[in-house]
């Protein structure tokens, strides 16, 4: 069996979001980067997989090159190897997922059949909700989103997803396209071993071919509203007879 | 024309739903709404939508539609744009509504922004969308020939305009096998053993890294159990193991809502936030008086989680609650 994981570098923002002066990206000289933890669950699912059948587990990341720390991340944690497909500026989910239907037609020109493909249910930066879909119709597969539960057997794979009242249940052949949420699975920590296997295991890096942007980002901004200050309702302890005064305010108690 | 894919439950359509009819209505500058409604209850939910806007309710009529099939819903939207030619298509910014327009936007080779909060009519349609869970807006221009957007949940209002009902128009989409592929074949109902649904409370007590162990929730657990509330955690909690990741308030876990929110020993990082923002009011509880949350809560205490969640209990026990 082999599976691809599509993963992409965001940084990790911390308390406040702070914009570059042309307002087209956020501010991150001064952050740490990762993968989303919807991703995240989609490696450690993949590495799973291959531990108990066999195969190649590959992942894939579409961004600057520096996402190439994400990727040896992603090896650290027991991926086989790596595709980079380097782009200089964000680009939007129809070229994303044009890009990344490209590679796999490279990859099954080159003898490899991907037999589940995992992407996050949606970019934790981005958020456009679209990309693993795509990419599931230009190949002709199935594809089931927002998936916290994955059962492979004979060819099929069952998912699970979570509603407000209980869990919906898929059940489709492989080969298929899965978008996971965090929730799927408790990913592990990399060993150090891990991390020193994942210095020599094989990564590409090709560019894709650029498009023009079906959505055209024109500019980011905060949302209103930042950066009300608390009112202190006291220090410790002591501070309890005010904290209940706003739960009754607020009708919790009688 | 516009055409808005209408979610619906129990003969009612989703607020999110009416919410992304309201938004849509912004930008169709008095030409005709139109409404797609499948599965059951489609019928008793368009009886509604007169009074929102909605001019026509198309009700696609397919046994394969009982149940949520994604791709067989894009199929029956394909089907409209080619019959009626909108302008723009628009769902809610649900699970669902995201999913299925997702699928119509690649079937048609469309571009598609997700999650809009406001748009602006006029070709290209400039839209602004939410990032991060909400907490960065993106002002954009929508392409395409047909312009496809989901609206972002309690956003916008829903709004009444007292317009006549709906005329219904049943129809009859062609699928193919393939198309009916995605479907739920069984739906498992989870009793919530008695606890309240984190999504649902009235109140939540969240407890972060400062909780400090497992065992460190043992004093929030007393106090939602009093106020009938929910325990929640952030990240950092759940990838430590120590609770179950369904407990997860934030952008990657579960968006609550609530009258109060109290988050211990929470530093407030954005993602965090991003599921927090529906609550009515935020009280932080902190050692640190510089962490980020005190400069996104309404109230906070500086002290000791394992000091304050008690002396909180013991206050409401005083007083007569529980
Ligand atoms: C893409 C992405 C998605 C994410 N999604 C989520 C999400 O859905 N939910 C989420 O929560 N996080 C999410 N995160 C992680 C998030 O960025 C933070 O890392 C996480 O929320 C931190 O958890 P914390 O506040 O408990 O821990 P910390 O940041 O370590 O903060 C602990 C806080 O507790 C205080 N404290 C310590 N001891 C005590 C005590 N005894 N009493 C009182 N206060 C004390 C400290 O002063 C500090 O402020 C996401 C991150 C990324 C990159």
């Amino acid at each position: 069996m082999n599976i691809l994981v599509c993963a992409k570098r965001v940084p990790m923002t911390g308390g406040t979001i702070v914009l570059t002066e042309d307002e087209q990206s956020i501010q991150t000289r001064h952050l740490g980067f990762t993968i989303s933890p919807h991703e995240e669950c989609g490696v450690e699912e993949a590495v799973r997989l291959i531990e108990a059948n066999g195969g190649e587990s590959v992942v894939l990341a579409l961004g600057p090159s520096e996402a190439e720390e994400q990727l040896r991340d992603a090896m650290a944690l027991g991926v086989d190897r790596a595709i980079l497909l380097e782009t200089a500026d964000e680009v939007d989910g129809q070229a994303t997922a044009a890009a990344i239907v490209a590679a796999i037609e490279a990859e099954r020109a080159a003898g490899v059949e991907f037999d589940l493909i995992f992407f996050g249910n949606e970019s934790a930066d981005s958020g456009n909700y679209q990309v693993g879909i795509r990419v599931a119709h230009a190949l002709g597969r199935p594809c089931v989103t927002g998936v916290k539960g994955i059962t492979v057997q004979d060819g099929r794979a069952r998912c699970e997803q979570e509603t407000a009242s209980g869990r919906d249940v898929y059940d489709v052949p492989l080969p298929a396209v899965i978008t996971v949420k965090e929730g799927l699975n408790l990913p592990r920590y990399p060993s150090v071993p891990g991390r020193l296997r994942a210095k020599r295991k094989p990564l590409a890096a090709s560019a894709p071919e650029r498009r023009d942007a079906g959505v055209e980002k024109l500019r980011l901004r905060l949302p209103p509203g930042q950066g009300k200050q608390a009112e202190i309702l006291g220090h410790g302890p002591e501070a309890a007879p005010a904290v209940v005064e706003v739960l009754r305010r607020a009708g919790l108690v009688t | 024309m516009t055409l808005v894919y209408v979610e619906h439950q129990d003969g009612r359509p989703d607020d999110a739903s009416l919410q992304a009819i309201a938004l849509v209505r912004e930008i169709t500058g008095g030409a005709p709404l139109h409404a797609l409604l499948a599965g059951p209850g489609a019928e008793d939910a368009a009886a509604g939508l007169g009074a929102h806007g909605v001019a026509t309710a198309h009700i696609a009529e397919h046994e394969a539609l009982a149940s949520h099939a994604p791709v067989a819903l894009a199929r029956c939207i394909g089907e409209l744009i080619e019959r009626l030619s909108p302008a723009a298509v628009a769902a809610a910014g649900s699970e669902r509504g995201n999913e299925v327009l997702a699928h119509a936007a690649a079937l048609g080779d469309l571009p598609l922004a997700a999650n809009c909060v406001a748009a602006e009519a006029g070709d290209p349609l400039t839209v602004t969308r939410i990032r991060w869970g909400g907490s960065l807006l993106e002002d954009a221009r929508l392409h395409g020939p047909v312009k496809l957007l989901t609206v972002a949940p309690h956003t916008v209002e829903a709004a009444e305009v007292g317009a006549g009902p709906a005329t219904l128009e049943r129809f009859t989409p062609s699928l193919a096998d393939a198309d009916l592929v995605v479907r739920v074949v069984e739906t498992v109902e989870q009793s919530s053993e008695g606890g309240v649904n984190l999504a649902d409370a009235r109140f939540v007590v969240s407890c972060g890294r400062g909780a400090g162990s497992p065992e460190g929730f043992a004093p929030a657990e007393e106090l939602a159990a009093l106020l009938g509330g929910a325990v929640g955690c952030s990240r950092a909690v759940t990838i430590a193991g120590w609770r179950s990741h369904t407990d997860q308030v934030g952008q990657t876990g579960t968006k609550i809502a609530p009258e109060v929110y109290l988050a211990c020993g929470i530093s407030g990082a954005t993602q965090h936030m991003a599921g927090c923002k529906g609550a009515k009011r935020i009280i932080a509880v902190n050692v640190d008086p510089e962490a980020p949350i005190i400069a996104n809560a309404d109230y906070a205490v500086i002290g000791d989680l394992h000091e304050v969640i008690p002396a909180i209990t013991a206050e409401l026990r005083k007083a007569g609650a529980g």
